[in-house]
């Protein structure tokens, strides 16, 4: 059984017919041939499917394409603009925070997720006091970040990256995934 | 999978029609458990209602001071509420403490109270287990126990229940509303989930069909101190051994008021009316908490492998009150 759906990807909008069975994840790499969303465990375990969904971190292995029509998605690679790289991707490959790179989109995906989550004042698990707005130390940080699973080791270099982000010189540049595309890089 | 049709549910009364009338059909909410079971081969439903576009996504405060958490709100958004972090910690920590983020962005409030045990067992189709098909026995009570039932148990079902938000739910004597094909009832969130008994494949008490449309929180004065506590195998992201959720009323060195739950220790979040009794007027010190946890885990039934478990319990919630009876609580 099918269903026509439409999908926004990194600002394209397409039109396409899904059997009711495909995951977020597969209609992105196998009907779109959009490739930066990474499979790995396809159990939501994992977190390298992970794309800004609606503005919103969300891994797609779990999610059926059919019941996201209209969805507004950003990977990875939609994240880079006219060629410049986001303020995360350099500061992931300045400190050297991937070895075999494919948890990576993921990666970036979730930290730009959750520094708005972030920005907003939201709490996470070791927040010592949930009505406060914590600053992202490195406990926040490797916290928020948990669900993404990283294999080569690399996870220490992804939380000072993240942390160069969150807290250092790059800040002024980076863009939130809540604004619209076109007005992220002023 | 099998192929299955897809629907959006135009309202609560089509869908709850939809979903009776079929019974192979199932509600569709964040899918973070579902679409896995899809994948895996335990569930194999040939119709799918999406409810997440329905208009349950609100947080709503009740005139008397409790609040109202549609069925379809996303579990950030519930644990971010500033009400919610307000006047129930308990429950953002619980929140919190499940998942990733990721996940709880999908995830939903009626999804969370009706997502399935972890049990391997029961995740596994090559291995034989009551829950997933009645009558092919339980794989866990010869295998695996680390992570199963020690209160509440039966012979042919050891499984816990997973979810972090509903022990909290527990404690906090939330309502669970559903809508039926012969109207709403009110279910108290210590009714919803069973204990396995011979029946361990029914995970609740709900009937085929019965969709649950928000849960309500009452008053509890006493809860903006109160903390959910969680002992997992890794820092984050995994299940619980075990957990405790408690809210506790000291005044004058005496306790006035506690509310108890544990997770990771039965098929249902087990509230703890033994420890709650055994606490009501006595002083709030270490001696009367590891008293009180005595008391709710005397009944206990460990495997072999997993009486770490009563321990842990006990440990947990005397750290967790006197956390909550210090002069610094929060």
């Amino acid at each position: 059984m099918k269903s026509d759906i439409t999908l926004t990807v990194d600002g394209q909008r397409y039109a396409l017919t899904v059997d009711n069975r495909v995951t977020l994840l597969d209609a992105l790499r196998d009907n779109l041939g959009v490739t930066s969303a990474k499979k790995g465990c396809d159990h939501g375990q994992c977190g390298s499917c992970t794309v800004l969904l609606n503005g919103r971190r969300a891994t797609t292995c779990l999610a059926f394409a059919v019941a996201h029509d209209e969805a507004d998605i950003t990977t990875s690679a939609g994240l880079a603009q006219d060629g410049d790289l986001h303020p995360l991707h350099r500061a992931f490959i300045d400190h050297d925070a991937f070895q075999c790179g494919y948890c990576t989109p993921g990666q970036i995906c979730s930290a730009v997720g959750m520094l708005d989550e972030a920005r907003q004042g939201w709490p996470s698990a070791v927040t010592a006091e949930v009505t406060s707005a914590p600053p992202l130390d490195t406990a926040e940080i490797r916290e928020r970040m948990s669900g993404n699973l990283c294999r080569c080791g690399a996870c220490v270099n992804i939380v000072a990256a993240i942390s160069e982000v969150a807290t250092g010189r790059r800040l002024a540049a980076f863009p939130s995934a809540a604004e619209p595309r076109q007005e992220r890089w002023s | 999978m099998i192929p299955f049709e897809y629907k959006q549910a135009e309202d609560e009364h089509t869908a709850v029609a939809t979903v009776t009338g079929n019974s192979r059909a199932a509600f569709l909410g964040g899918g973070t458990n579902l679409v896995d079971h899809m994948k895996l081969g335990i569930a194999a439903p040939e119709l799918l209602v999406d409810v997440t576009r329905l208009p349950l996504d609100r947080i709503e405060c009740l005139p008397d001071g409790g609040l109202r958490v549609g069925a379809a709100v996303r579990n950030s958004d519930l644990a971010a509420d500033s009400a919610v972090r307000e006047r129930y910690p308990v429950l953002t920590q619980a929140l919190l403490a499940g998942a990733s983020g990721q996940l709880r962005n999908l995830a939903t409030t009626g999804g969370n109270l009706l997502q399935r045990t972890r049990c391997v067992y029961f995740q596994d189709t090559t291995t034989p287990c009551n829950k997933r098909e009645p009558g092919q026995g339980c794989s866990a009570l010869e295998g695996h126990t680390r992570y199963h039932a020690v209160l509440g148990a039966s012979k042919h079902c050891v499984a816990v229940h997973p979810s972090d938000m509903a022990v909290a739910l527990a404690a906090l004597d939330a309502l669970v509303h559903v809508q039926g094909p012969d109207g709403g009832r009110a279910i108290p969130a210590t009714e919803l989930h069973r204990l396995p008994g011979e029946h361990p494949e029914w995970d609740t008490v709900l009937r085929h069909g019965e969709l649950i449309t928000a849960v309500e929180l009452p008053p509890l004065p006493f809860a903006t101190r109160s903390r959910y506590r969680k002992a997992r195998d890794r820092a984050s992201f995994a299940f619980a051994l075990v957990s405790v959720a408690a809210a506790l009323d000291v005044t004058d060195g005496i306790v006035r008021g506690a509310r108890i739950a544990f997770g990771g220790l039965a098929h249902k979040p087990w509230r703890a009316r033994l420890a709650e009794q055994a606490l009501l007027g006595r002083p709030a010190t270490d001696d009367e908490f590891r008293a009180s946890a005595e008391a709710e885990l005397a009944d206990a039934q460990p495997l072999p492998g997993n009486e770490f478990k009563l321990p842990m319990a006990r440990n947990m919630l005397v750290a967790t009150l006197r956390e909550l009876s210090g002069d610094d609580a929060p």
